[in-house]
């Protein structure tokens, strides 16, 4: 909220919008690869959203919070690692800095993970036992936000010994400098970039491939299409509902340590508010239930509010986003794919 | 020992009971027929045998277990499946995807016993084959129906339940529908079939229930009540 108010301030202060298609086409390239690399985190984090709209037609608003304890998961596995904050990056060599972020990732998904089925156990299961209608699970998913944004603001700096959380953004930890490894049509780009959108793309694939062509991946199709005949099938409709929560999680583990590698000093509770708002967004973009759709619409929002940044001014990112988001679903209320991850054979 | 015993059901859709006091019998390698007018409980009764309606009162018994409080999905398990009303073939997923759902529960199976009621299935329906890889949406009403009684057929039921095969389809293809239903009784799956088209399934059937407002009015032998003729008049159009 507090990042809105500010974003507010500033253009108050400073009233111009620029229009500068120079600097656009002047940086194309340089803004086409950092677009991608914002938009492979909002795309795994947007395929939590489109895959729990999918089976449960919710929108799972707490899921931006999923999103911030896995920065939190990605933290304090460093810290446990023994890396402790420091101005300079670690820089221990190629195959220690992947050992290292590999386990910071799995630590992230844990995390991640096993809050979203917590969250799914505590907070909605309840409620879909009694037959609360959709209204109420949307008030639970605002609230459970707040109460998981008020935990880590909170009650963690006490768990933690003022390790983690509280107030203020962590101080980063850097375990690799961004180096300029090549450059295409004089674009650099860079090694975290490069290890972002690439991990981000095999990701995207394998949850792809598990959806479409593995039986569990068969089973979550089946109850977005049609839960009452997938129950016939001796599916639990109960256990897809939690699979669905943890695979959304895990992506949004993954995508955390993706997000605090490109923006080191972004760990905080609140840090999850606006990518949250953005990555579900994408998934609206792509056609929310959609899965290749929240893939889609995530590139594509990353891509353009770095263009729209470009020519309007830096402080117009994230009316960019929306605005996009505001024209597309004008003409295509759908969505760009359209069809729910239901009707989609995607 | 009756396969299927239900033992005075009520079920009841808020304060409306669809199902008032049902008690029915299924034996094992039977084709039982529920008959009876729009919003007689057929439909709403199959729903209580597959678990996805709960009962206000009464007891369902399968293979001499009582199964009253048994989930839907561990049903399925237990060998009751169903083709709903209204098919439910998955609109997004290929024939051949549709075909797996239904070997969802059988996750014991060895690839060649998957194999080999797949191609049973085939052989039942040849075109299903040919249709594999369209999409279930697209598929017309009586390959949908095909389709939803071959995947049923997945799970290997040892009780297959059959809501209104006959739905919306031309007389030829329920002609085509019916002889498979009694061909797939007589290799000894024992089947329980909701239908409106009296006709047919009384002059297939072994025995037959009548539902009213939610009871059994009459029940007997299917030959049996095709001659009743009360039943005549009010089922079978004959005055």
């Amino acid at each position: 909220m507090s990042s809105v108010l500010h974003a507010g301030a500033q253009v108050l202060a400073d009233p111009m919008i620029g229009f500068d298609l120079g600097a656009l086409a002047r940086n194309f390239w340089a803004l086409t690869i950092d677009g991608l690399t914002y938009g492979s985190i909002y795309a795994l984090v947007a395929v939590g959203y489109t895959l729990v709209y999918g089976v449960l037609r919710l929108i799972n608003f707490a899921h931006s919070e999923i999103f911030m304890l896995g920065m939190f998961g990605v933290y304090g596995t460093l810290l446990l690692l023994g890396f402790t904050p420091s101005g300079n990056a670690y820089n221990e060599g190629i195959p220690m800095t992947i050992l290292y972020l590999g386990i910071a990732l799995i630590g992230g998904m844990i995390v991640a993970g096993g809050s979203a089925v917590g969250l799914e156990r505590v907070a909605y299961r309840p409620l879909r036992k009694r037959g609360a209608p959709s209204l109420v699970f949307l008030i639970t998913a605002i609230g459970a936000s707040f109460v998981i944004q008020e935990f880590v603001h909170f009650v963690l700096p006490k768990l933690t010994n003022g390790k983690l959380g509280g107030v203020n953004a962590q101080q980063p930890i850097r375990l690799v400098e961004p180096v300029d490894v090549f450059s295409i049509f004089g674009a650099t780009v860079t090694n975290i970039e490069i290890a972002i959108i690439v991990s981000a793309l095999v990701l995207a694939f394998i949850t792809d491939r598990f959806i479409n062509a593995t039986k569990f991946g068969r089973g979550i199709r089946a109850v977005a299409q049609d839960p009452v005949t997938a129950t016939l099938m001796g599916v639990s409709r109960e256990r897809v509902i939690m699979l669905t929560f943890l695979i959304g999680g895990v992506l949004a583990g993954a995508a955390a340590l993706f997000y605090t590698l490109r923006v080191p000093s972004g760990i905080i509770y609140s840090g999850g508010f606006i990518l949250g708002i953005k990555a579900f967004s994408a998934a609206v973009l792509g056609g929310i239930g959609n899965l290749r759709g929240a893939l889609l619409g995530g590139l594509l929002l990353g891509v353009m509010e770095l263009y729209g940044q470009a020519v309007f001014g830096t402080e117009w990112r994230d009316v960019v986003a929306f605005v996009l988001l505001v024209l597309v679903l004008m003409f295509r209320p759908t969505g760009i794919l359209g069809e729910s991850l239901g009707r989609a054979r995607a | 020992m009756p396969l299927l015993e239900l033992k005075d059901l009520t079920v009841a859709y808020g304060r409306i009971e669809a199902v008032r006091g049902i008690s029915l019998t299924v034996e094992e390698g039977e084709l039982v027929t529920l008959i009876g007018a729009n919003g007689a409980g057929k439909t709403t009764t199959m729903r209580a045998v597959s678990g996805i309606r709960p009962l206000s009162t009464g007891s369902i018994w399968f293979d001499g277990q009582d199964i009253t409080k048994m989930k839907a999905h561990m049903r399925v398990l237990a060998g009751i499946v169903q083709a709903p009303e209204g098919r439910g073939v998955f609109p997004g997923m290929t024939v051949m995807e549709n075909l797996e759902m239904g070997a969802y529960a059988r996750t014991f199976d060895t690839k060649a016993e998957h194999d080999s009621t797949l191609a049973r299935v085939f052989e039942l329906f040849p075109r299903l084959e040919e249709r594999r890889t369209q999409v279930g949406g697209t598929l017309s009403g009586g390959e949908q129906q095909m389709l939803a009684i071959g995947r049923a057929l997945m799970a290997r039921p040892r009780l297959l339940l059959l809501d209104e095969p006959s739905m919306g389809l031309a007389p030829l293809v329920i002609q085509q529908i019916f002889r498979i239903i009694t061909e797939i009784n007589a290799t000894g799956t024992t089947i329980l079939l909701v239908e409106q088209n009296a006709q047919q399934a009384l002059s297939r059937s072994d025995r037959a229930y009548i539902l009213e407002s939610g009871e059994v009015i009459t029940s007997g032998g299917g030959k049996e009540l095709l001659a009743d003729p009360a039943v005549k008049q009010a089922y079978l159009g004959v005055a």
